[in-house]
């Protein structure tokens, strides 16, 4: 909210700069946002009388007058304002003025006709964006008065950001509260004067829904002006709280909102049929609202309706039908307290978001009716003139919200803040806050106002001492805890390893937005439904990722386009897989993944330069694998995957889980996403990788290796990872290691044919081997491998 | 011959020895089987003992004098030929080497390590919770009832009315109560949801949640905890003020903003006491236990820390950017 700072010493006048005051404000919970001024800069503007005034015999447009400025001689001065006149009182910029921006006013002609000065427009001043005509002052404006003492233009606007819990300051009354509680000074708040009924004319008032609206005032004023002017004080306070001036009624109502944080709403009485009825909407029931939209009301919505129809959303927004309009001539003034409850959420439920319905749901003072509906009165009457039948008050005493009372020992209060604050000083603290507070054996009774909604546990009356204490007067200790070991399973698979180990290799870490364009991942993911978000930021950000690779892919075009030709990237977090069994019907499966393109390295004098492939990928994937340090219990099994090339993918299992995928990116996806070059992706379930495998160490052997080499020639699609399961279980224990160092096909291997070149080393832990035993070992492994897979020692 | 014209003739042609193998035929020349002071040696017999016993001696220095020469002879010629091979095989040590470029980890994960491992010293468990997240979770097992305005504050990714990206990781403090009994210390990095985008938001970003209950826990030990937490993040002496605000799950609640470089106030957190309603709402009883919570922006932290000045960088993932991350 916005205020006047002027307005609100007008009712507490620490003697602190605003500076302060806004520190001091901040300090206390109301975070001010922001101060500005609420005019330019300038001087040498004084109040003026137009004294004469005709028209400029050369200019259409010109008017040439004299202004009485409160000097010897009057001033020529040639105005093009339309409302320029005779007898107004008038803002003059003088000879040596300088108004915002630095515009000095000096002599001179316009047209062959002198001026020397200026009349001023409220956006000259810099105290408004635009302004029709020049500004005009009322008439008892004294004639060469500084403007600014005039106008009170050394004011500030302060904006406070108030949280949802202190509804109780939305208005210059709870603030000036406020202040005198931090300031240990009383509020002087204006006379209101109960303005005596002068006529007899109401309606009465039933109160259908009374949890909704335990309390409703209502009151006739006859023959209104409605189209009287606002004075410039009324609309200057408006300004300076952020408010513009619209008509006398509805700035008068503002007033009353801004004042006293209590909203006022006022009817056309002549639109009125019958009586007035506070209930709730019936089902299918329309309204057109003041901004000329028709709402199909929901029952759950509170209505001012009369004997006929819904007049307006209670606490939301005036109806249409019922508003002041330029033709109104008597009006129905209405004071209600809408509970919090029956108000909040519904103005959403419409999208809609007043500076009532804003007030009503957080919590209007249930004792300010009467004072509310007292000040308008007043102010109507002053401004618009007319007749105030008397305040008709509907009640429900019994849903009126109860002062709570509230107990709080000084054994909780010393428990929760962490110092004992004496008993003397917090009872002060509560006396100044308004609340009414009697000592106990053991702490306070407190009682609390019915316009602070934000206490009703003894926490909050807590909160409210540390709060005026001071939170940076409380210490800073360090908490005390006992010195319970936290468990940390060695099994447990490190996430933070698995980063490391990316990084390591030359992966950088990537962090994509969860959802992503489902365009992108339709090409993907084709057959896959995802998660579609219903108010997206854009359509490109509406799908839940069904993996990482849609943000991972298009944070390599991202990168290709700027001249990137290197690209590793990965990433760790969820992603989100429809699933009617799982909670809230999605799964959120941690995973990680990656991407590699272009060149493996960055260019080199000395090294190849070439770029990176599947087996690039695959054995970062291995080096994730390894950390489980079970790696023989994985296995690469040829698969496919619609983003994937469908001959170039592996699926991850260990033993019968399935882990993940690795592969190149399917062509086809490559063409309709743009990626240049060849990308390789991977992805690993997290949780699937299981767990580490706790290192049990053997014993090693004393006796010498042996290592053998075998050329092998088979099929092509013969799967080296058969062969080594082969040649594995034909060694058992003695074979202690088996490398494969060479793939050959070409020239001496026929056509559909490949050559394996195998070396195996093998070791006994109890003996030296021999020869013979190690020829017959490796005749077993080659009749096996002729056996299963028609393999053939290579000449 | 006589010995001296030997020992001449002998260590002439060793100082002309121009590599080791010439050396190697001198010596065979001289101290070979056949070389002519073995000779000499071998004359020793024919003569009488007298006689014997003064040649020999002669001879045996002649013999050691020739030795050490071709030793001598030898270490040297070996250093040259080392030094020479030495010089022939000298490379420019600032060409760059064979390396694999190393990656970097994300600014956003960097900051979450280390405020994750300035509480672990604490004792604090490392808890994480979904991201697709029920009201009752999000919202109202923390103290924000169905109509409550924060509810409005909040810019909510729905799903459904009951199911929503989250937009808090508070959710994890009421999954983790709900398992355990005090005492309990953790805290919860994560991404957050809101949809609000412009210059200063972003509709994913990351926080990290604490929580401490324990019997006694109390605002003055968060103050503490807070304090030390940020000088400890920012490795400065910084202003640090606590500021009164609102949170539904907390009471009192508090922001806490530090001093910027440019003597502005920075709000980088938000905390407060366990409200009683949330303990209640997770079967603990407020009237034995009480705690603290605390939430902070991860992006706003690695902002300030590392001198970012556009938050949408983060998730922009260019790699420009993210390389100065190493």
């Amino acid at each position: 909210m916005k205020f006047s700072e002027a307005w609100l010493r007008e009712w507490v006048n620490p003697a602190i700069d605003t500076n302060t005051l806004s520190e001091q404000l901040s300090m206390a919970g109301l975070e001010v946002d922001g101060i500005e001024t609420v005019a330019g800069e300038f001087s040498g503007v004084v109040v003026g009388e137009v004294v004469e005034c005709g028209p400029h015999p050369d200019a259409d447009k010109l008017q040439v007058t004299k202004v009485n400025v409160g000097a010897d001689e009057l001033l020529d001065i040639v105005c093009g304002a339309k409302n320029c006149r005779q007898g107004l009182k008038v803002a003059v910029a003088t000879v040596g003025a300088v108004l915002p921006g630095d515009f000095v006013i000096k002599k001179a002609k316009l047209r062959g006709q002198p001026s020397h000065g200026m009349l001023c427009s409220l956006s000259e001043l810099g105290m408004a964006d635009d302004s029709d005509g020049i500004l005009e002052l009322p008439q008892d404006a004294p004639v060469g008065q500084n403007i600014r003492d005039y106008l009170k233009l050394d004011d500030r606007i302060i904006e406070v950001d108030l949280t949802p819990n202190r509804a109780d300051c939305l208005g210059i009354k709870g603030l000036a509260r406020e202040v005198g509680v931090l300031n240990k000074l009383s509020v002087s708040q204006p006379l209101i004067t109960p303005i005596a009924a002068s006529i007899a004319d109401k309606k009465t008032i039933t109160l259908s829904s009374p949890q909704a609206c335990p309390r409703y005032l209502g009151r006739v004023v006859r023959n209104v002006n409605v189209k009287a002017t606002s004075p410039l004080w009324l609309t200057e306070k408006l300004r300076r709280c952020g408010v513009r001036s619209i008509d006398a009624v509805v700035d008068i109502t503002n007033f009353v909102l801004l004042e006293l944080g209590h909203p006022m709403h006022a009817f056309d009485l002549a639109k009125i049929d019958g009586d007035i009825n506070v209930r709730m909407a019936e089902e299918g029931e329309k309204l057109v609202l003041l901004d000329e939209s028709e709402v199909v009301l929901k029952t759950n919505t509170l209505l001012i309706a009369d004997s006929n129809k819904a007049l307006a959303m209670a606490g939301i927004f005036g109806g249409l039908h019922s508003g002041v309009t330029t033709e109104t001539k008597d009006v129905f003034l209405e004071s209600a307290f809408f509970a919090p409850l029956a108000i909040a959420g519904k103005a959403r439920q419409y999208g809609l978001h007043t500076d009532a319905s804003h007030r009503y749901e957080r919590g209007v003072d249930p004792q300010l009716q009467l004072m509310a509906m007292e000040r308008a009165t007043e102010l109507l009457l002053q401004i618009c003139g007319g007749e105030a039948g008397p305040v008709v008050e509907a009640v429900s005493e019994a849903d009126l919200p109860k002062a709570a009372t509230i107990s709080l020992s000084q054994e909780k209060l010393a428990r929760i803040l962490g110092i004992s604050i004496d008993k003397a000083e917090v009872s002060a603290i509560f006396n100044r806050l308004g609340l009414e507070v009697s000592d106990t054996t053991d702490g306070w009774q407190v009682t609390v106002p019915g316009y602070r909604f934000d206490i009703s546990i003894a926490e909050d009356l807590i909160e409210e001492v540390a709060r005026v204490y001071g939170y940076n007067s409380i210490p800073n200790l360090a908490p005390k805890a006992s010195l319970k070991m936290r468990t940390f399973r060695e099994a447990e698979m490190n996430v933070q390893r698995l980063r490391t180990v990316l990084v390591d290799r030359g992966y950088q870490e990537a962090i994509t937005y969860s959802f992503v364009d489902p365009k992108v991942q339709q090409v993907l993911m084709p057959q896959q439904q995802a998660l579609l978000l219903p108010n997206p930021i854009s359509a490109d950000m509406s799908a839940m990722r069904l993996n990482l690779w849609p943000g991972l892919l298009q944070t390599v075009l991202y990168n290709q386009n700027r001249q990137q030709s290197r690209i590793r990237l990965f990433e760790y977090g969820l992603k989100f897989i429809p699933d009617a069994a799982a909670e809230g019907g999605v799964r959120q499966v941690p995973v990680i993944g990656g991407v590699i393109v272009g060149s493996m390295h960055n260019e080199h004098w000395n090294m190849e330069n070439r770029n990176a492939d599947f087996y690039d990928i695959k054995g970062d994937v291995e080096a994730l694998l390894a950390q489980t340090s079970a790696t023989e219990q994985f296995r690469f099994v040829t698969a496919e995957h619609s983003a994937l090339h469908p001959g170039q993918t592996a699926a991850v299992y260990r033993a019968d889980q399935h882990v993940g995928y690795v592969g190149a990116l399917h062509p086809e996806a490559e063409r309709k996403l743009g990626i240049k070059g060849k990308a390789y992706l991977f992805e690993l379930d997290v949780a699937a990788l299981g767990l580490r495998e706790i290192v049990q160490a053997h014993e090693l052997s004393k006796y010498p290796a042996n290592r053998r080499d075998l050329a092998i020639v088979v099929k092509s699609e013969v799967r080296f990872a058969d062969i080594a399961a082969t040649i594995k279980k034909v060694g058992g224990n003695q074979l202690v290691d088996l490398k494969l160092f060479d793939v050959y096909t070409g020239t001496g291997v026929a056509e559909g044919f490949k050559s394996l070149a195998i070396a195996v080393t093998l070791q006994d832990i109890a003996r030296t081997l021999e020869d013979k035993d190690i020829q017959q070992l490796v005749n077993q492994v080659v009749s096996a491998l002729g056996d299963e897979f028609n393999a053939t020692l290579r000449d | 011959m006589n010995l001296t014209a030997i020992l001449e003739n002998a260590l002439q042609a060793v100082a002309a020895a121009a590599d080791v193998p010439a050396l190697e035929t001198i010596r065979v020349e001289f101290l070979g089987k056949k070389g002519s002071i073995t000779e000499l040696l071998k004359s020793l017999g024919a003569m009488d003992p007298e006689q014997r016993k003064q040649a020999g001696a002669e001879i045996n220095e002649l013999k050691q004098k020739v030795q050490e020469a071709l030793n001598t002879r030898r270490d040297l010629l070996q250093h040259e030929q080392l030094a020479a091979k030495l010089a022939q095989e000298q490379i420019d040590v600032t060409l760059p080497g064979r390396t694999l470029e190393t990656g970097g980890l994300h600014p956003v994960t960097r900051t979450i390590e280390r405020i994750s491992s300035f509480f672990a010293e604490l004792g604090f468990d490392i808890k994480h919770g979904p991201e697709i997240e029920d009201d009752f979770h999000n919202f109202d097992a923390l103290n924000i009832p169905e109509h409550h305005p924060a509810r409005a504050d909040h810019d909510t990714f729905y799903f459904n009315p009951k199911l929503m990206l989250r937009t808090q990781t508070s959710g994890v403090q009421i999954r983790t109560m709900e398992q355990q009994q005090p005492p309990l210390r953790i805290i919860s990095p994560g991404r957050v949801y809101r949809n609000d985008y412009d210059q200063t938001h972003t509709p994913m970003f990351h926080q990290v949640e604490g929580l401490m209950v324990d019997t006694n826990v109390s605002f003055t030990e968060l103050k503490g905890i807070l304090h030390d937490f940020l000088h400890n993040f920012f490795e400065e002496d910084l202003q640090i003020r606590f500021r009164p605000s609102f949170f539904p799950f907390t009471e009192p609640s508090a922001e806490v903003d530090v001093m910027g470089k440019n003597g502005k106030w920075l709000e980088v957190l938000g905390c407060g006491m366990v409200h009683p309603n949330v303990l209640r709402s997770v079967g603990i009883d407020p009237e034995v236990y009480s705690g603290f919570a605390f939430g902070m922006g991860v992006e706003r932290l690695t902002m300030l820390r590392y001198g970012v000045t556009d938050l949408r960088a983060f998730f922009e993932n260019d790699l420009r950017f993210l390389k100065q991350f190493r």
